[in-house]
């Protein structure tokens, strides 16, 4: 072990770590507003790479087709209670604008070639695709349940966690994916090689996370989400919307999921199941952060990143046993300092 | 009992008999076409529509199953196979893990199996359980022999070893440890990954570290790329080997400029054009014309070794119709017995020659040596 192997060790650790902060922020961000432990993060992760790879490939990627059936069972939905209720005439014009969205996406994918427009156009385009399942999910399989006790909730998210897995396997194949580095540079810090991609990395992670940071203590937005993360009924009574709040998380956790997956896709080979492991990792660093403190909960997720390189370099068999090992002592000190009352429920 | 009541009764037990009445011969096939090694198990099941539909006058039927790479589910189905379909062999499972966990069942109930996995442990050593116990791949040692051989040859002293933490990485090692030793070869290093891992920059500092003469990386599928990657990204100069788990044309589009000059053994099918035409290569050739009409891709190897056992199974299949009727316990075991005399059959993947002892019965003539040329597999000459 000398100066530059650390430096290799570290930068590794560094950007797995801080796609794990990414992740654990939005674990914590969805279960704090709808008490829904998000398993299916992971799967955002795969589905935004294993897209832009399809993309890369010149293949219109499947996911097309996962997004035009949700839609319309969304639509489909929205359209009963709509006949049901005899409500606004708003709702149909909602339903139009989702129908045309999914309709000039399809086109947009199977007209524009593919594998030649710029970069920055497929990371948006896979975006665009990704992020609007993310509500709809939350519409079609939380929404319904959305005062059930927090275990029934966390059931149906393991359950839809095992569905979008196999759901990847159909949308994208068993072979791994990976994608082209955003630029192919490389630059020199002294003695050191750092690869541009694990830049990037930092890089957005961190201005996300200002981002999210700056959101929520700025804009009326996001002021409602934190309101509803304080005290649900709270924000119930002051118009907060708990639907808008639900969906809005959803949304931000299906960005910063398949975000995840686009920028760690160039430096890793991908599969439809790598997510959970991945997310498991963040939910590590969430734990650490006890599920309430954000800053807690990057550290922590930095620190699994961290211990994740070096365990691989001094005892490879045992690395992941070490990862997940480490969760043990943070539960048992945490639930020594902490006496928390149950849930409401 | 109303007369409605005998009537449905009466329809219900015909529904439920009418299978025993078949005379056909019903071979299971179970594979993992979902799940961690739906790699694998896809294109084998996609197989199963160009195995042999009849030979000599009976018709043979074919009863798919997958088993969603879960060992349990294996069982499951492997039960379900025996018990309830009375199969009269059974085709499968694809993972190492699943196989090791039913050959207690197939001996029990007295049917062959045929096991296109990659571990020799199936069917080595040879004990009376795993004498029901057929295997379709080349057994690791085989593939590593050939390896160790050009090692030696091009005057390699130590080799590093990366391989997967699972049955294939471990026992991978342990035939490079028992090979490198006769060869007078030393491994410098021996780290192990996961598939999924999303880095492997420790495990490959630390063999840049002992600096071997070349790296051997033991990884099936796709995972095989990531380390040799890594490897040549922290500027590693020496040569890189693959095992045959690598042979796969993702390896090839994945790795891209990083993985040209590769060593690797593997069955022919993947540089069938320049090898010296024999039996084996028109049955491969074939079997990649009909597989690519039928699913529109070229098969992977793993394909080809269910096909094989298909063609074992044609093969022993007239000889075992002398001693007794489908279905029946005497059939099966002369099924087995004729299994185990097959003799100079070609078929996909090599030669088969199949003893008491050895139950994969290959020679060298199921595996060349292959190198990646201008990210085309190509023989190594």
């Amino acid at each position: 072990m000398n100066f530059q192997i650390a430096t290799l060790l570290g930068q590794d650790g560094l950007t797995n770590g801080a796609i794990y902060a990414l992740l654990a922020l939005s674990i914590l961000l969805v279960f704090t507003v709808t008490r829904i432990l998000l398993i299916p993060l992971g799967e955002f992760v795969t589905f935004g790479a294993l897209t832009m790879a399809a993309m890369q490939m010149g293949k219109a990627p499947n996911i097309e087709w996962l997004l035009l059936g949700l839609a319309l069972i969304d639509c489909a939905l929205d359209l009963y209670q709509y006949l049901k209720h005899r409500a606004e005439s708003k709702k149909l014009k909602v339903i139009a604008l989702k129908l045309s969205y999914v309709a000039i996406m399809i086109g947009l994918l199977n007209q524009l070639p593919l594998s030649e427009i710029p970069m920055a156009l497929q990371v948006v385009l896979t975006l665009c695709l990704i992020v609007p399942i993310g509500p709809i999910m939350y519409r079609l399989f939380f929404q319904p349940l959305a005062e059930a006790p927090a275990l029934v909730l966390l059931i149906v998210s393991i359950a839809l966690h095992v569905s979008m897995v196999g759901i990847g396997l159909l949308l994208f194949g068993p072979e791994g994916a990976r994608t082209e580095p955003f630029s192919d540079s490389n630059f020199r810090l002294g003695s050191v090689m750092l690869k541009s991609q694990t830049l990037w990395v930092i890089l957005v992670s961190i201005v996300l996370i200002v981002t999210l940071f700056i959101a929520f203590e700025r804009t009326l937005y996001g002021k409602a989400l934190r309101a509803t993360a304080v005290n649900r009924m709270g924000a119930r009574l002051q118009g907060i919307s708990p639907i808008f709040a639900g969906k809005a998380t959803f949304a931000l956790a299906a960005f910063i999921g398949s975000a995840s997956g686009i920028l760690i896709a160039p430096i890793t080979t991908l599969y439809y199941d790598s997510g959970f492991i991945i997310s498991l990792k963040g939910f590590v660093g969430a734990i650490i952060g006890g599920l309430v403190s954000y800053p807690l909960a990057a550290f922590g997720a930095i620190a699994v990143g961290m211990i994740e390189a070096f365990s691989m370099f001094w005892a490879s068999s045992y690395k992941e046993i070490i990862v997940f090992t480490l969760i043990i002592p943070f539960l048992i000190w945490r639930s020594m300092n902490s006496h928390n009352v149950e849930d409401e429920e | 009992m109303t007369p409605k009541k005998v009537i449905s009764t009466l329809f219900l037990s015909s529904i439920l008999l009418t299978p025993m009445a078949h005379a056909d011969i019903k071979i299971g096939v179970v594979s993992s076409s979902t799940g961690p090694i739906a790699l694998v198990g896809i294109p084998q099941k996609n197989t199963v529509p160009l195995l042999p539909t009849s030979v000599g006058g009976e018709k043979i039927s074919y009863i798919t199953l997958d088993d969603g790479s879960d060992p349990t589910a294996t069982v499951k189905a492997f039960k379900k196979l025996i018990d309830e379909e009375k199969v009269d062999a059974i085709i499968g499972p694809s993972g190492s893990g699943n196989a090791m966990g039913v050959i207690q069942f197939v001996a029990e109930s007295g049917t062959p199996m045929l096991a296109p996995v990659g571990t020799a442990a199936v069917v080595l050593p040879m004990t009376e359980q795993k004498k029901w116990v057929f295997k379709t791949t080349q057994n690791d040692d085989l593939i590593a022999d050939a390896l160790v051989d050009y090692m030696k040859a091009t005057g390699v002293k130590s080799i590093g070893l990366i391989g997967t933490a699972d049955p294939y990485g471990e026992n991978w090692s342990k035939v490079m440890e028992d090979l490198t030793q006769d060869a007078g070869i030393e491994i410098v290093a021996n780290e192990k990954f996961q598939r999924q891992d999303t880095s492997v920059t420790g495990q490959s500092l630390k063999v840049l570290l002992a600096n071997p003469d070349a790296v051997l990386i033991a990884a099936p599928g796709s995972s095989s790329v990531m380390p040799q990657t890594t490897l040549k990204d922290q500027g590693y100069g020496g040569k890189i080997y693959q095992t045959h788990g690598a042979a796969l044309d993702p390896f090839l589009r994945l790795g891209g400029k990083a993985v040209e000059g590769t060593i690797l053994a593997a069955s022919s099918m993947l540089v069938l054009d320049e090898v010296p035409s024999s039996d084996s290569k028109d049955i491969a050739t074939k079997y990649i014309t009909d597989y690519k009409a039928l699913h529109g891709e070229i098969p992977a190897t793993f394909g080809g070794n269910v096909l094989d056992a298909g063609l074992l199974l044609e093969n022993a299949i007239p000889k075992a119709l002398r001693s007794g009727k489908p279905g029946s316990a005497e059939f099966r075991s002369a099924l087995r017995d004729a299994l185990e005399n097959t003799k100079e059959m070609p078929a996909t993947q090599g030669v088969y020659n199949m003893t008491p002892e050895d139950h994969s019965g290959f020679d060298e003539r199921g595996r060349v040596l292959i190198t990646v040329k201008d990210g085309k597999w190509t023989l190594l000459k």
